[in-house]
């Protein structure tokens, strides 16, 4: 979970280094999708609650969020499954509401991926292109062409029961793309796939976004694979959109305890707000040692009880006090995980709480080593804490 | 264990004894040489022969097919029709109460399916002059209701566990309610219709009681005459036809099953 999030950090998608400025930052860019003050509720449950989200032409966007959030509900709407009980859906400028599914400009690849099972592989990928009515001459070209990208021509005679797991994720890849949406909707796309093979997957579907100019709208539960597609992720929590940002600033900004828990680990301090200045703010905190300091303002009212979000990577434990009073804090190690590339280190502080502490192995191991029932100092800098207010 | 092993196998093979012997002991009887039903006098097709000579056992057994091939495709259609219904409109007032209007049928005694039937054709013919008299046309009507239900239940069932998602599928590709239903629904459903039409088909050929109730002079179905024939005293022809019409129900009832079986192994490889 934490290496996955710690890696993609580091490794943004190429799609927004590759612009200079991406549309969702400019100030008036026209969203493609526009979705305005959706609600959808069953019975008493309210699935999705007055979710408004824009989403921009060649973005990768992802709906992050637990089983139950209403993600999958929202891109059902998306694609025409579910009606909203109130708001509308803009798709490229048209009002969706009274648009049946048959005749969106959207594509969806099922997380079951859906695949015909009385059709071959060729005729689950002809049937969007039939239903157009495009010339058969026409239909059997872009069904080659397709097949060919995907690498599964030599298997276009087959049934789907007679094919691997991920070669149905591509045949399912492959006819969600025959028809070039303009809007393609992923629901758990990498969900059923092994580990090695995600990999691979998550790659091939940035490429092929890049390549098609398609835009994309991913439904995950998986943090990591959010972090290393999106362009943008919302994160959900029952029903409501909680932040929406770029990956790396969800990841270093959350907006709320929720998405600093729910993405990847974090150690949460209760505090009180002691000094907030424009550029600097302390916090008193019966955890740590001194105060805890903010190289920034949080517009808080004075006295105001906060939590402060440290993630576990920048902290540093070491066996020496640090020079510094604030910003630390003492504590005896409880667990330790060596997992190679970093280990992992739980220590109880003197107020009880348990924090969690990473640190990469950069150096062969040659001193002693951490270990169990050591007592340790905890530090880190006032750039790397996040004052949450709710 | 072992000796465990024993009492299974021979409560097991007890319990098919019990259950199959009396009809090996007639398949065996029919092709016996002897006149008499219960001596035996050596291995002859002779009554074969004679049954595919008797003009009044072979008018009944054209009746009785031709009536089971057309009820068992009208039950199709409309038992096809009824399954979706109750499987697809999502909960309505009354869906309960519908399914058990279907399903009553199959555990409804023939003798009153049978009477009703017979009470509605009657006034329907004093009302509106049709059906004119009873025969051929009254047998498949009433038929067809009861072989509906069956073929409804076996529909139903296959629906609902019809993964929901192709459908979504096949709209999000463009498909229309119609090209939907009939190049994703109806056959991926097929084989539970082809396994209704065949048991529709054989619970028809089978059928004696509500045919005797409806049916009019000169239309006997199969099991009528044989019935008639057997209060008589049994022949051994009987036995003959009675072997063949063991063979087809056998091979429509095999068929079924294989082809459900098929089915299900082909939706979750």
């Amino acid at each position: 979970m934490l290496t996955g999030a710690f890696m993609s950090v580091s490794s943004v998608s190429p799609i927004v280094t590759s612009q200079s400025m991406p549309t969702w930052r400019q100030k008036d860019a026209e969203p493609f999708v526009r979705i305005e003050q959706i609600n959808k509720a069953f019975g008493d449950f309210t699935a999705v609650n007055n979710v408004s989200l824009d989403i921009y032409k060649n973005e990768l966007f992802c709906l992050l969020g637990g089983s139950g959030s209403g993600k999958s509900t929202l891109l059902r709407m998306l694609a025409g499954f579910e009606s909203p009980t109130s708001g509308r859906i803009i798709i490229d400028g048209v009002d969706m509401s009274h648009v049946p599914p048959w005749e969106r400009p959207v594509n969806m690849m099922f997380q079951s991926y859906a695949l015909f099972p009385h059709l071959t592989v060729e005729a689950n990928v002809a049937f969007g292109l039939k239903r157009e009515g495009l010339p058969s001459r026409e239909v059997k070209q872009r069904v080659e062409d397709i097949l060919d990208m995907v690498q599964l021509g030599h298997l276009a005679r087959r049934k789907p029961h007679m094919l691997s797991g991920g070669q149905r994720q591509r045949v399912a890849l492959a006819r969600s793309l025959v028809k070039r949406p303009k809007l393609l909707l992923l629901d758990e796309p990498l969900g059923a796939l092994d580990k090695k093979l995600r990999e691979e997957t998550q790659f091939e579907l940035m490429r092929l976004q890049d390549e098609l100019g398609i835009t994309f709208v991913v439904v995950t539960h998986d943090q990591e694979e959010a972090m290393t597609l999106a362009t943008r992720i919302g994160v959900m929590n029952n029903g409501v959109i909680v932040q929406t940002a770029e990956p790396h600033e969800v990841y270093e900004y959350p907006s709320n305890r929720f998405v600093a828990e729910f993405i990847g680990n974090v150690n949460l301090f209760n505090g009180i707000v002691v000094s907030d200045e424009r550029d600097s703010a302390a916090i008193q905190c019966d955890d740590t040692n001194g105060l805890i300091y903010l190289d920034h303002g949080i517009s808080c009212a004075p006295n105001q009880v906060v939590n402060v979000a440290i993630r576990p990577e920048k902290m540093r434990i070491a066996r020496e006090a640090s020079s510094a009073e604030n910003n630390s804090a003492e504590g005896v190690i409880t667990e330790v995980a060596y997992m190679g590339s970093q280990s992992i280190f739980k220590v109880r502080l003197l107020s009880g709480k348990e924090v969690r502490i990473t640190q990469p192995n950069s150096h062969r191991d040659t001193g002693e080593r951490l270990t169990w029932d050591d007592h340790v100092y905890l530090s880190w800098d006032a750039d790397s804490s996040v004052v949450l207010t709710s | 264990m072992k000796n465990h092993s024993l009492a299974l196998k021979l409560s097991a093979g007890f319990g098919f004894l019990f259950l199959y012997a009396p009809i090996v002991a007639l398949i065996i009887y029919s092709f016996n040489e002897s006149k008499l039903v219960t001596v035996w006098g050596g291995w002859s097709l002779k009554w074969y022969v004679e049954l595919f000579q008797n003009e009044q056992i072979m008018n009944a057994a054209w009746v009785s097919l031709k009536i089971a091939f057309i009820s068992a495709t009208l039950a199709s259609v409309l038992g096809t029709l009824a399954g979706f219904v109750l499987s697809r409109m999502g909960k309505f007032r009354g869906k309960t109460m519908m399914a058990g209007w279907v399903t009553a049928p199959l555990v409804m005694p023939e003798v009153i399916t049978g009477l009703s039937l017979l009470l509605l054709f009657v006034a329907m013919e004093s009302m509106f002059g049709w059906p004119a008299g009873r025969g051929t046309t009254t047998i498949v009507i009433a038929h067809t209701t009861f072989c509906l239900a069956y073929v409804a239940v076996v529909v139903q069932s296959r629906l609902s566990s019809l993964d929901e998602t192709l459908e979504e599928a096949a709209m999000d590709l463009g498909a229309k309610p119609v090209s939907l239903f009939f190049l994703i629904t109806l056959p991926l459903i097929s084989p539970a219709i082809l396994s209704g039409w065949l048991l529709s088909f054989t619970l028809s050929l089978d059928d004696l009681v509500i045919a005797s109730f409806v049916s009019g002079p000169g239309n006997s179905t199969l099991p009528m005459v044989i019935f008639s024939k057997v209060r008589l005293g049994v022949t051994p022809e009987i036995n003959a036809l009675a072997t063949l019409m063991i063979l087809v129900v056998s091979i429509a009832v095999i068929a079924a099953i294989f082809i459900m079986r098929r089915q299900s192994r082909f939706q979750n490889p």
